[in-house]
């Protein structure tokens, strides 16, 4: 049942053809652009680099689609699935890994039943882990979409999810 | 904005500022860094909006919203100018009596002072805090005075004076030359000498030269970068302008982190600024010098802090290193010359060429001038950013700006240029630090990240994490860095397990000194560091691992048990209801037990325990 939801909210959050044309003549892509600078701009609008968008930035670009997936593979910043209502992403930087961060992460995981890059069933949270976030002395750092949740441990983890889980509820 | 077209319009503009007579009484800066945002600046800034508006003071007391001051720890920061009156930590609460008795009156508030953990004493005034007055702020100079997107508040500071200087003044060979002899080198990791590698790019035949600036920070424990182009973004951009005139550049690029996003936004705000007043594109400052600055956001890849793969990242590709000669300063950017400085080099350009390098050889000791700024995090007291000159001691940085380590622990290590340093353990302390003498060590200088751990971090452990790293940037090019740093993973994984065997030490000490001797890159040439450096100096814990089934540090989840003292446990329960496993068993003012079948080892029995009655073993 609850696969199906989340099948169902994903195909509700996928771009038309006619979006992905349209954003697409909107960026003005063609051989000359900049794969990486379009992808990022693709991914801003949909918040996901959908197969057919790439397809289409393929054929656009004169760029073979195995090369675009290549590129869309190498950098962390490209996801090729829609994300939840919330993006978590943990640190897993050295300052933050000293104070305990792979505690927290590892908190999380058990509490949302994701791995990292996965998103749960309900859609609700993406969970994501970042080399750094460069602001150390707050580790270790939560941040749920743009807030900064910083001096986690475990506990203080689950509150600040629990928080997000009552809003939304 | 009016276009400044001359060196003098630039001196009548920076005269007209600073005679503005400033009609408030004081003002109030708060740190607008990631810091301090995190803790809860935006309320706190708006509260003091509030306040003022409310009791119409606008005239007196005036707003400020400065870079980054550098002592995240205490965040939010607030300082009061004229005098410096420095707050840490303030509330929205503190608001209104700040208002009242310091912005107004004058008079300090004792109880939002900052307390200094060293002497346990009251300190009023920011630079009288121990961690700011031992430090040497040059390159910081304006971080948490000025305004980031105000344009004439750097300039009112002798802003953009280097780069008339060097338009004016100075030919391209001069402004070489006096970079040359202040002996910069590049602050990015690998410290080759900034003035050199103009040189080289500015010889490179052909008139098509780019100019990037490295802002790809990516070592993790760094935040240097980031805080410069929050905070002084218009002194990065003075920095690359005298660079692109020396070599003759016609086009720059700024590579930034996506993980940056108050950066790029100052970054994007201080270009069009720029732009405006004359300072960016056509005929700058009247001259015959053209050139722009575009900002190309990273798409988040560690390797790309390397220069032949950020290249390749710039047009578009997989951020993947090629071998070199050619060097990018031969044949980079669209094959072109380039020339990539990193973002601290930058900020060191305007200092040089405003004082001279006679001046700047005055700091620092012989081959490693000027200065150089660490960001001390772990387990230190005082974490944030530090700027000492080269050559300072790691005690001095740790224990006397750092204010030590907190709680009762011990010193064990410092770790030092992230995944591609080493651990400095405690018998170097005094050792004066710079890119030489920590190359001897085992560790590298890197981008300056610095992380103080103590003994309660495992040091096997430590070299699996960051192995994991590097292996999962490992761009997958050359065999012994994709292949070789997986197999030591396995390895050290293997150990921090209890399943390692003797032959495991050797093993990792042959395949380490392979990978950095065969790989195509600066990442798997630096990659086995970190594990090198922990088998010389910990070779014992290592051992301890593989002989003993224990980790020493008690960190090793495979290796540990937690265990309830029965003399210590005074039954509160505490430990009981936080258990998310409910592991824990035991009737109120009895002592507890851990069922050892159901618990995850989370430890956070041990953090919630007030009596220390969770043990590790």
């Amino acid at each position: 049942m609850a696969e199906t939801i989340a099948a169902q909210q994903a195909a509700a959050q996928a771009p038309s053809e006619a979006d992905i044309e349209a954003l697409l003549d909107e960026l003005n892509v063609s051989s000359e652009s900049n794969l990486i600078s379009v992808l990022q701009d693709v991914q801003a609008r949909f918040g996901y680099l959908p197969a057919p968008a790439l397809e289409e930035i393929s054929r656009r670009t004169k760029i073979r689609l195995s090369r675009v997936y290549g590129v869309v593979s190498f950098y962390a910043q490209f996801y090729t699935e829609p994300h939840g209502r919330h993006m978590i992403r943990c640190c897993r930087g050295t300052a933050c890994y000293v104070r305990g961060g792979q505690r927290v992460i590892d908190a999380v995981k058990a509490e949302l039943g994701v791995e990292e890059e996965q998103t749960t069933q309900d859609m609700m949270f993406t969970l994501q882990t970042v080399a750094c976030l460069g602001a150390c002395a707050l580790g270790p750092l939560m941040v749920v979409d743009s807030t900064y949740h910083g001096n986690m441990d475990p506990r203080k983890a689950l509150r600040v999810l629990q928080m997000y889980q009552e809003d939304s509820g | 904005m009016s276009r400044i077209d001359s060196l003098q319009e630039l001196d009548v503009r920076r005269q007209r500022l600073s005679q503005r007579k400033e009609n408030a009484l004081r003002t109030i800066t708060l740190c607008g860094g990631t810091g301090c945002i995190a803790l809860g600046l935006p309320q706190v800034y708006t509260a003091f909006e509030h306040e003022i508006q409310q009791r119409s003071i606008g005239d007196k007391i005036r707003l400020k919203r400065t870079g980054c001051h550098g002592f995240c720890e205490q965040g939010p920061v607030v300082v009061v100018l004229p005098e410096r009156f420095f707050y840490p930590g303030v509330q929205v609460d503190d608001v209104p009596a700040i208002i009242e008795q310091t912005a107004l009156q004058g008079k300090v508030i004792d109880d939002l002072c900052y307390t200094d953990p060293v002497s346990g004493c009251k300190v009023a005034y920011e630079h009288d805090v121990p961690f700011y007055n031992l430090q040497e702020r040059l390159v910081f100079r304006h971080n948490g005075e000025l305004d980031p997107t105000d344009l004439d508040d750097y300039i009112v500071r002798d802003g953009y004076r280097a780069l008339a200087k060097a338009l004016c003044e100075m030919s391209p060979e001069e402004v070489i030359e006096q970079v040359k002899l202040s002996e910069l080198r590049g602050r990015g990791g690998a410290g080759f000498p900034t003035g050199l590698k103009w040189e080289l790019c500015r010889q490179s035949p052909g008139d098509d030269k780019y100019l990037i600036c490295n802002a790809d920070e990516g070592d993790p424990g760094a935040f240097m970068d980031r805080s410069l182009l929050e905070g002084s973004p218009h002194a990065i951009i003075e920095g690359i302008l005298v660079a692109a005139y020396a070599i003759g550049a016609r086009k720059g690029i700024i590579y930034v982190r996506a993980e940056y996003p108050l950066a790029v936004r100052n970054v994007n705000i201080t270009l069009q600024q720029a732009r405006e007043a004359g300072l960016l594109g056509a005929n700058i400052l009247g001259s015959q010098f053209s050139f722009d600055i575009s900002v190309h956001e990273g798409a988040g890849a560690f390797v790309c802090g390397e220069e032949t793969a950020l290249v390749a990242s710039l047009e578009g590709m997989r951020g993947m290193p090629r071998p070199r000669p050619p060097f990018p300063t031969q044949s980079g950017y669209k094959g072109k010359p380039t020339n990539i400085n990193n973002v601290e080099t930058f900020a060191n350009i305007p200092l040089i060429i405003l004082n001279g390098q006679q001046w700047y050889r005055a700091i620092g000791t012989k081959g490693n001038r000027g200065t150089k700024i660490f960001a001390l995090a772990g387990k230190v007291r005082n974490t944030g950013l530090v700027e000492v000159p080269m050559g300072t001691t790691l005690r001095q940085i740790i224990f006397d700006i750092g204010g030590g380590i907190p709680g009762d622990h011990e010193f064990k290590a410092a770790q030092m240029g992230g995944p591609s340093g080493g651990c400095v353990p405690a018998q170097y302390l005094d050792l004066p630090i710079d890119y030489d003498s920590l190359k001897e060590i085992g560790a590298i200088m890197g981008s300056g990240g610095l992380i103080v751990m103590d003994e309660a971090t495992c040091m096997v452990d430590v070299a699996r994490f960051f192995t994991d790293f590097v292996q999962e940037e490992s761009c997958g090019k050359c065999t012994p860095c994709r292949v070789g740093t997986r197999r030591m993973l396995e390895i050290l994984t293997a150990i921090t397990r209890g399943e390692g065997r003797l032959a495991d030490i050797d093993r990792l000490e042959q395949l380490g000194e392979m990978i950095k001797q065969t790989s195509l890159c600066g990442l798997g040439q630096t990659a086995p560091n970190p594990v090198l450096s922990t088998i010389r100096y910990f070779r014992p814990e290592y051992e301890a691992h593989i002989h003993d089934d224990k980790c020493p540090a008690g960190v090793c989840q495979e290796l540990i048990t937690y265990r309830i003292d029965p003399e210590v446990c005074t039954g509160c329960h505490l430990c009981v209801r936080n258990c998310p496993q409910n592991a824990i068993a035991g009737e109120p003012k009895q002592p507890h037990e851990i069922i050892t079948d159901r618990c995850v080892k989370c430890g956070i029995c041990h953090d919630v325990c007030k009596f220390g009655a969770v043990v590790i073993e």
